[in-house]
């Protein structure tokens, strides 16, 4: 329940209707507690000149290769059935991004059976979105290679905090 | 000594004088017409062989295409038809279409069913929509749904006769295997080692569709139809609570052990073999215990369930090695003694022999070089630790741990071999192995588990062995000795089932499309012909109106359509996308056909 407050209240900040064109700038020019905001406040990845990327990337790439993997390929780039996210990121904005991930989507017609169940109510999809997408925005503009990220940010305090609240006591 | 044999003939007779009503003497007797493929894996020892020899090594080269078939499917296409007299049975993925060809009317569709589901099962099938085929028996065709139905259809005219839902897929439970016919009964398995499903394999009356029994992977030992003394694993009985005693509290309940992989039967030993897959989750670290019995060869009873002798290949799995692939069931000599075998090529990278009537191991080898997890498996039956694998610490995602990266495993995930089937031939006694040739880097991470949602836990990045640039391998194998007799390179994991000919041809599929035909004795490639999409279906042969046809269906997908679609890694500087780092993508698309070949009139 937590989980669908938290999804809702960060879709009504976010700006409706807006569509986000790839000349959208993912340059982050500010941070809070170790998650970096493009200047529209939309959570964006950061990699500094020696490859060190934000923790937010980083486990975006742990988080994706678990659960979006599975349909999606590896590092975003689609399987036989299921789209290259590093590209659907170009064309969609942050909070369609959470809408598609929270509620899932559904394509069923005589060409195509493509289903995407809703995360919404799955702590361990759930409690990363933010994650999720700065790691796959990170791929859309070629930030991160087809790679672990090798040099990473430590795990910032509030974070942990929030992951724990968000994943349940256990 | 002779009045005994001369009693255990008697009463091996008498079970049969007795089952004369049974469906299995049918289907056995049906199964030895080698013009005829009349169950999903050829016949009850799974050994995808046929007595037909028209097509012969010599003359392979010459085949062509004589007919084809649009499924009107898109998706993976795993499994094969099966062919009874003049009528050809073809099956889809999602959604599950039936057609029955009239081979004789020029392959008219004289029915075809399509059963109404939920398309929400969809998203909780974790390695595409696929699915393995229908079987036959008693004058029905069996088709296990994605939605985990089995329905029963009239063979003739594709009525449902009757319609039983085998699991819940809002708890993350659906079917992805083809059923097996054995005596008055029809078995079926269940997917959802993904999902935290506790799975089981179940019978199903043959002509009611009323179920008989339901023995499950792990669990007290009245749900895993085990009995305390005389169930036993390396001929000792397994004792009392077997599998509860090697879990943490309840966990055995969302714990996986499913059976999604093959069923073999052997008529006269009554014993039915299949492997249960990966205990839930892939996080090791949150499922202390053996977790018996995942990862587990089976043989049981048919009639009641009761599981005669058992043995797990991968205690406690770090890696999601499944152990359901196919038991090939054959009978071969080892030191000069015939022996009644069992051979199983698992995920884990090792092919084991063992006897079928007593589930004594008797060769386990690694069946790719590249295998490094174990330095192999305890073969001193007065060890301890007798017949486990001893494990690397350094492969180890146990010892890794939690949030930790454990690196350099082969085989990956998706194993050294995964669900597409071997063949074996009586004549070269020689097994015909698809294999892949890819390793990972696993991270294991704590996971919750909400009943219908994904219970992973494990990041995996895949790549091919270092220093190499292909992703599989065909072999030969020799399993007396545990030796790879022959291997081609492929340039992508073989995910296609293989099959055997006494013409002396072994044929397979390449994730490219291509419908390959090789020499049994040699491997020297005798054909090649790309068929419309990426096979990973099974090959099948049959005979009709006096010619040999070959026939594969096309349409790539399954779990290699995700893992291999983009490529495994960036490519290197100058090699450009060659070899390990190839793309399936850039050969292949969706596709859903089957070709048939045969020789040209």
């Amino acid at each position: 329940m937590r989980i669908i407050w938290l999804v809702a209240a960060t879709l009504i900040l976010v700006a409706p209707g807006k569509v986000a064109l790839a000349a959208d700038d993912p340059k982050a020019v500010k941070s809070e507690d170790g998650k970096y905001l493009d200047k529209e406040g939309n959570p964006t990845f950061n990699v500094a000149a020696d490859g060190t990327v934000d923790w937010y990337t980083y486990s975006g790439f742990r988080r994706y290769h678990s659960e979006c993997h599975v349909c999606h390929g590896p590092d975003g780039m689609g399987s036989t059935y299921a789209p290259a996210l590093k590209d659907s990121v170009k064309t969609m904005n942050y909070g369609d991004f959470l809408g598609v991930v929270a509620s899932g989507r559904k394509n069923v017609n005589t060409a195509q059976e493509s289903v995407m169940p809703a995360f919404g109510d799955n702590p361990n999809v759930a409690c990363y979105m933010d994650d999720l997408y700065v790691y796959l925005r990170a791929r859309a503009y070629d930030a991160v290679g087809r790679v672990r990220p090798p040099k990473r940010e430590e795990k910032p305090e509030a974070y942990a905090e929030a992951e724990k609240a968000c994943m349940g006591a256990k | 000594m002779r009045k005994v044999l001369s009693a255990a003939c008697l009463g091996a007779m008498a079970t049969f004088a007795v089952g004369a009503a049974y469906a299995n003497e049918e289907l056995n007797k049906m199964a030895q017409n080698p013009k005829d493929w009349v169950m999903p894996a050829g016949d009850y020892a799974n050994t995808r062989y046929s007595k037909l020899n028209q097509i012969t090594a010599a003359n392979v080269g010459k085949i062509q295409v004589a007919w084809t078939f649009s499924t009107g499917v898109l998706r993976g296409h795993e499994g094969g038809p099966l062919i009874i007299g003049n009528m050809m049975y073809v099956h889809t993925p999602f959604p599950n279409k039936v057609y029955a060809l009239d081979l004789s009317q020029e392959n008219k569709i004289v029915w075809k069913y399509e059963p109404k589901q939920d398309p929400n099962v969809i998203p909780v099938m974790c390695c595409d929509t696929v699915n393995r085929g229908v079987a036959y028996g008693d004058g029905k065709i069996f088709l296990h749904q994605a939605d985990t139905t089995l329905v029963a259809l009239d063979a003739k005219t594709g009525q449902v006769a009757w319609s039983v839902k085998n699991g819940d897929p809002g708890k993350g439970a659906t079917g992805t295997s083809a059923p097996l016919v054995v005596k008055d009964k029809v078995l079926v398995g269940i997917s959802g080692g993904e999902f935290g499903v506790q799975c089981h394999v179940t019978a199903y009356d043959l002509k009611t569709g009323k179920q008989a029994w339901r023995a499950f992977s792990e669990g007290p030992d009245d749900q895993i139809l085990v009995d305390p003394v005389s169930t036993t694993e390396h001929g000792k009985p397994v004792g009392k609570d077997s599998s509860i005693k090697t879990w943490q509290g309840d966990q055995w309940k969302i714990g996986g052990g499913c059976t999604w992989g093959w069923l073999s039967y052997d008529p006269s030993l009554n014993l039915v073999y299949y492997g249960s897959g990966n205990p839930s989750t892939w996080n090791p670290k949150q499922r202390p215990g053996d977790n018996k019995w995942s990862m587990t060869v089976f043989a049981r009873n048919p009639d009641d369930g009761k599981a005669k002798w058992v043995y797990q290949m991968t205690p406690h799995d770090e890696w999601d090695y499944d152990g359901v692939n196919e038991m090939i069931l054959s009978d071969q000599q080892i030191n000069g003694t015939e022996r009644k075998l069992l051979t199983h090529f698992d995920r884990n990278g090792l092919a084991y022999t063992m006897d079928r009537s007593t589930g004594e191991l008797l060769v386990a080898e690694k069946y790719d070089p590249k295998v490094n997890w174990t330095s192999g498996v305890d073969m001193n039956k007065s060890s301890p630790t007798y017949g486990r694998p001893k494990v690397l610490d350094q492969y180890s995602t146990e010892k890794g741990g939690e949030d930790k990266n454990t690196k350099g495993i082969c085989p990956a995930a998706l194993g050294t071999k995964d669900e597409q089937p071997a063949a074996y031939s009586p004549d070269t006694q020689l097994f015909y192995v698809p294999t892949n040739h890819v390793c990972m880097d696993y991270e294991p991470f704590k996971v919750s588990y909400t009943a219908g949602q994904p219970y992973v836990g494990a990041t995996l990045s895949m790549y091919p062995p270092q220093g190499e640039s292909h992703m599989g391998n065909f072999i030969a194998w020799d399993g007396k000795t545990g030796k790879i007799v022959w291997s081609n390179k492929e340039q992508f994991s073989v995910w296609s089932g293989a099959l055997a000919t006494a013409g002396g041809v072994v044929f397979y599929g390449t994730l490219e499309g291509y419908l390959k035909a090789v020499d049994a004795k040699t491997g020297k490639e005798l054909y090649k012909f790309k068929t419309p999409s990426g096979i990973i279906g099974n090959v099948t042969t049959y005979e009709n109106g006096g010619r040999q046809y070959i026939a594969v269906l096309s349409g790539v997908g399954g779990w290699a359509g995700i893992g291999l679609a983009a490529g495994l890694t960036e490519p290197t500087e100058g090699l450009g996308a060659v070899g390990g780092y190839a793309a399936l993508s850039n050969y292949t698309a969706l596709g859903g056909t089957l070709t048939v070949f045969a020789l040209p009139q």
